[in-house]
């Protein structure tokens, strides 16, 4: 830890000093996934290369191989990244392993306050431990899950009355997980304009983090916590209290009731791909996808509308996705890396990175007046960023997540056992990772 | 080989067997039209629901596959008007093209690392399988073994220290570490298919050709090579369509400077999702040197695999 | 069998010709010959191998470079052996395994026997064949996820059409019972050509005179196929099936692009177990230690293999 206080100190000093001297033209890589966001970010960068001098290059690694790819390049000391924009999940390991240089003294030397930034934001993406001052990343594209749906549908007149007929309401965007479903069930087998539809594409996939991501939604929101508030790491009766149980059952009932046959395995793409072919009526996803579903050529515009993840019993949540953007220690360009970072924390560039369809956590431009009527989607994106709740950050989130998705599909798309014996051996794996982490 | 006697098949054997043949052909070429015709599809008509048989054709996808592409505002847009038909494709989505995309450097390092692992790994198996062949090496059936063994430790197992070994040696994301790799995977192949090429040669050849003056090398060169030429094809063509299209290693042993094609192609991100016409025209395009090539040797391939690695 | 010739060669001609052969001796030009491939094999393959090997018996993990590194002698190996999910993952790839060779050697067989008819067009549709062996297998992982949606996918609306089922009906990746045949499917599309190439040229291989020899003597077509065509093809198709077995035992990327190892743990196949123990969960030793029961199980399988094959070739 002193190493890497130190190096942020050189690397501060380097800064400084290049302020006065002029600058070195740096070669910066920069690494992220390879996804909507990135590209918009070579654009918006071309403006610190106009500015800075240094040369800016992108490494853009494919999602399901973006966390070995890249924890394999951190993990062996590679020299390929200067800045990582990493997982949130990463950012224990990343700071305990001494993978990123602490940012703290840099914060305060350039007048760069995380008050700034949407709170959530900086829990998820900077701090760890978690709760502390202990800055590792700066907030770089907030990201939610929330759900896309078909506004065109669910404004016509004969749905709206049989719905109304059905379940004594109206067909509006729903208030709680219960009404999600009876919408869901309401398109299900439905024929809309000579196909039959579906009600809704939710996450299902096995190999990464898909289900996980997307049935942590159902379990928040039911009571689930991840340890005893009191108690780090107390997990038996929270994790699988019976609220968890039950909100583990909602997301099975979800599933098999109301989603495209075949929806086994999927995640982001396919529920976009289902969506814009007009499979479903609702698609839950992250909200990176909002400006494409807006400007799309057959679901786009006023065809389309955004709501928060529903509350449920037990409270209201939504899953966290999103990164920060943090300096490999690594890196010969420290300084010009934290001199990118200083650029791209100022609001004109926040501003512009939000036109561009990066979802920016600075106050700044979120709590401007004219941001939630700025873009359809902006309003939902703000609530949904006021109720977020992330997965484990630990070092060793991989392994924790690996048994999540194994128990959870298992339970839900395989259908074995029941959702209670799911979530007692998910307990049990968990135990066993912080075990061998000599955590309990 | 193949005179006619009365051994030769019957008109209606011909007839039912060329039937059958060609359904099956049929059958297993249409998962491939469909992703060559995907390549001409709009991204919504890539996924339309229900499928659609007739579409409009067009270039975007391979648009895609060769730019990158991010949203701007619609001031930026209206103050820059595209120039050209692409960059009106790319606008008309409210997008503009921020630069090329990196398929084309991808794809030269596909050439670079396949055919140069074929070639070294053709060359090496050539040498090693023709000392196999004719001279008594000694442990040779242990040797042999453990020349395959080497095809069987599973990539992602040997992975983290090849990666360490690599980075210790320079070696990390080069050309040149590429090449070495995909070749020391290859020798296993290499050395047992051309063993069995080389086992077939009659010896008199060489032994007449010792007669006549020539070294023992010189006979290797001029009498053996042009005789194995078919089975030295055979062999080119599957090194090739293994390093051609190898994922493991390329994702985790390379980035910037020296990834192959394969782990870029099916992760094409267009809005949003996954950019299918792209991945498709990258899938077709990616196909064609590997299509060539092997048309070309076609006449070695079907004769020459006659490898007879059967007898010892 | 090389020395007596290279020994017939120079006891017939002059010394001073015989010097000129001799300018390299046998044993130098096949280690000259054999050298390469042995050392870079040496280094590429076995290196990290007794790497491995080492890596097992600690409790190493790559992600915590500065962890200490302890020796735990057998305790992965022990784990790994009593883990009861890594027998249903080499049940699964048991499965995969056998029904891939069991379909590719059928097609793979009669495609070639048929094509080996000569009939007018056979060269041209052999190339086509060929062709989805040329496809990286992670493009295709990828492309048959889509054939195989129920609402979108070819697959479903090609079996619905020839069966009148309604597409939307079966999930090919989505039913645990469905989706070990979906990978099965997937990869006899794909390899099929491969051992059709080997059986095809074994089938040439087998000179005319046999069969006309058995023709002479009243043998049945039926009794030729058996006592011929079946045992001269025989050394070829085995050849393949230790290529393809060796190959699909440690089939990663397909699958993964295919099923990510879903639904459940129905598709996960010993080596995407082992990728996730070693490349997200970063247990070093431990996968080491896999890696190692892996290879030792494939090395005494194509072992006892390879002899069976040699007595094959030897009748």
């Amino acid at each position: 830890m002193k190493t890497t206080h130190l190096m942020a100190a050189t690397a501060l000093a380097l800064v400084s000093g290049l302020g006065t001297t002029g600058a070195r033209a740096d070669d910066l890589t920069l690494c992220w996934a390879a996804w909507d966001p990135a590209n918009a970010l070579i654009e918006l960068s071309k403006d610190f290369e106009a500015t800075s001098g240094h040369k800016m290059s992108f490494e853009f690694v494919p999602w399901p191989n973006f966390a070995d790819r890249m924890l394999n390049e951190l993990n062996s000391g590679g020299q390929l990244c200067d800045l990582m924009i990493g997982d949130s999940q990463w950012i224990g390991l990343g700071a305990e392993a001494g993978h990123y240089v602490k940012l703290n003294d840099f914060f305060e030397a350039e007048g760069i306050s995380m008050a700034d930034f949407i709170p959530a934001t900086v829990t998820g993406y900077s701090e760890w431990p978690k709760g502390t001052p202990n800055y590792w990343a700066l907030p770089a594209f907030g990201d939610v899950v929330g759900w896309t749906y078909r506004r065109d549908w669910f404004e016509r007149p004969e749905l709206q009355a049989e719905f109304r007929e059905m379940h004594g309401r109206d067909l509006a965007p729903p208030k709680t997980l219960a009404e999600l479903k009876d919408i869901a069930a309401f398109f299900q087998g439905r024929e809309i304009d000579g196909t039959t539809v579906y009600g809704a594409a939710i996450y299902t996939e096995r190999g990464s983090e898909g289900i996980t991501m997307g049935v942590t939604n159902a379990l928040y929101n039911f009571g689930f916590l991840y340890e005893n508030p009191d108690k780090p790491y107390d997990m038996d009766g929270y994790v699988n209290s019976p609220e968890a149980a039950a909100g583990l059952e909602f997301y099975k009932a979800l599933y098999d009731c109301c989603t495209p046959p075949g929806s086994s395995d999927w995640y982001m793409s396919e529920n976009i791909d289902a969506y814009k072919s007009g499979q479903v009526a609702l698609q839950m996803n992250f909200a990176f996808i909002w400006p494409g579903v807006n400007a799309d050529p057959n679901v786009g515009g006023d065809r389309s509308g955004y709501f928060p993840n529903p509350a449920g019993p037990g409270g209201h949540f939504a899953q966290l996705g999103g990164q920060g953007i943090s300096v490999v220690s690594y890196s010969d360009s420290q300084a010009a890396a934290l001199e990118y970072i200083k650029w791209f924390a100022q609001p004109e560039v926040q501003k512009k990175w939000w036109e561009l369809g990066g979802y920016s956590a600075l106050r700044a431009v979120v709590e401007d007046p004219g941001f939630a009527t700025s873009q359809p989607y902006a309003q939902t994106f703000l609530d949904s960023m006021a109720i977020v709740k992330d997965f484990w950050a630990e070092p060793a989130y991989a392994s924790l997540l690996l048994s999540m998705q194994d128990r959870v599909h298992k339970y839900v798309i395989a259908g074995e056992g029941t959702a209670q014996e799911a979530l007692d051996k998910l307990v049990e794996d968990w135990v066993e990772v912080f075990e061998d982490e000599g955590k309990l | 080989m193949s005179a006619y006697s009365v051994t030769a098949p019957s008109r209606r054997q011909q007839w039912i067997a060329g039937v059958l043949v060609a359904l099956y052909a049929v059958i297993t070429l249409l998962p491939l039209l469909w992703i060559f015709t995907t390549g001409f599809k709009s991204p919504s008509d890539a996924i339309a629901y229900p499928p659609k048989l007739a579409f409009e054709p067009t270039l975007e996808g391979y648009v895609n596959l060769f730019t990158t592409q991010t949203r701007q505002t619609e001031a930026y847009l209206a103050e820059n008007p595209p120039e050209s038909w692409y960059e009106e494709m790319v606008h008309a989505k409210g997008m503009v093209i921020a630069g090329p995309s990196r398929f084309g450097e991808r794809f030269l390092n596909s050439v670079i690392i396949g055919f140069g692992s074929t070639f070294l790994s053709v060359f090496l198996g050539t040498l090693a399988a023709y000392a196999f062949s004719r001279y008594r090496v000694p442990l040779k059936d242990d040797l042999l073994f453990f020349i395959l063994s080497t095809r069987m430790m599973p990539p992602i197992a040997v992975a983290i220290p090849i990666f360490l070994m690599f980075r210790s040696l320079g070696l990390s994301d080069t050309h040149a570490g590429m090449i070495l790799l995909y070749t020391a995977v290859n020798l296993s192949l290499s050395v047992w298919l051309l063993k069995g090429f080389m086992d077939e040669i009659p010896r008199e050849y060489e032994e007449a050709a010792l007669i006549d003056g020539y070294t023992r090398f010189q006979a290797f060169r001029k009498v053996v090579l042009p005789q194995a030429a078919t089975g030295i094809a055979a062999t080119a063509i599957f090194c090739l369509i293994f390093a051609w299209n190898e994922y493991a290693f390329a994702v985790l042993l390379t980035s910037g400077t020296a990834q192959t094609a394969p782990p870029f192609i099916p992760t094409i991100i267009g809005v949003g999702g996954q950019d299918w016409p792209a991945v498709a025209a990258g899938a077709t395009l990616f196909l064609l040197p590997v299509m060539v090539f092997t048309i070309l040797l076609r006449k070695h391939l079907l004769r020459g695999i006659t490898f007879g690695a059967v007898r010892k | 069998m090389g020395e007596t010739t290279i020994e017939r060669a120079a006891k017939a001609t002059p010394p001073k010709l015989a010097r000129r052969i001799r300018g390299l001796s046998d044993r130098a030009i096949a280690w000259i010959f054999v050298a390469p491939t042995i050392f870079l094999l040496l280094a590429v393959n076995i290196f990290p191998l007794i790497w491995t090997i080492r890596l097992s018996f600690t409790n190493f993990r790559a992600n915590r470079p500065n962890a200490e590194v302890k020796w735990i002698g057998l305790r992965n190996y022990e784990r790994i052996l009593t883990d009861s999910d890594i027998w249903l993952t080499m049940q699964a790839t048991a499965h995969f395994l056998f029904w891939t060779i069991v379909l590719q050697v059928l097609l793979g067989f009669a495609l070639a026997w048929f094509i080996n008819q000569k009939f007018r067009g056979s060269n041209f549709w052999t190339t086509v064949i060929v062709l989805p062996m040329m496809l990286s297998p992670a493009v295709v992982g990828n492309f048959w996820t889509f054939l195989y949606q129920p609402q979108i996918g070819l697959f479903n609306y090609s079996v619905a059409f020839l069966t009148g089922a309604d597409p939307t009906s079966f999930s090919m990746i989505g039913d645990t019972g469905l989706a070990p045949w979906a990978i099965v499917i997937v990869d006899t599309w794909m390899w099929t050509p491969f051992v059709m190439l080997i059986c095809l040229a074994g089938l040439r291989s087998i000179p005319d005179s046999i069969y006309e020899a058995a023709e002479c003597d009243r043998a049945s077509k039926w009794r030729q196929f058996w006592t011929i065509t079946v045992p001269m093809v025989l050394p070829f198709l085995m050849l393949a099936v230790l290529f393809r077995g060796i190959e699909n035992f440690k089939m990663f990327d397909l699958v993964v692009q295919l099923t990510g190892g879903g639904p459940g743990n129905i598709t996960t196949l010993t080596s995407i177990d082992l990728k996730r123990e070693a490349f997200e969960k970063w247990r070093t030793g431990y996968s080491s230690a896999y890696a190692i029961i892996l290879f030792v199980t494939v090395f005494g399988l194509a072992s006892i293999y390879v002899k069976a094959l040699n007595r094959v070739k030897e009748r």
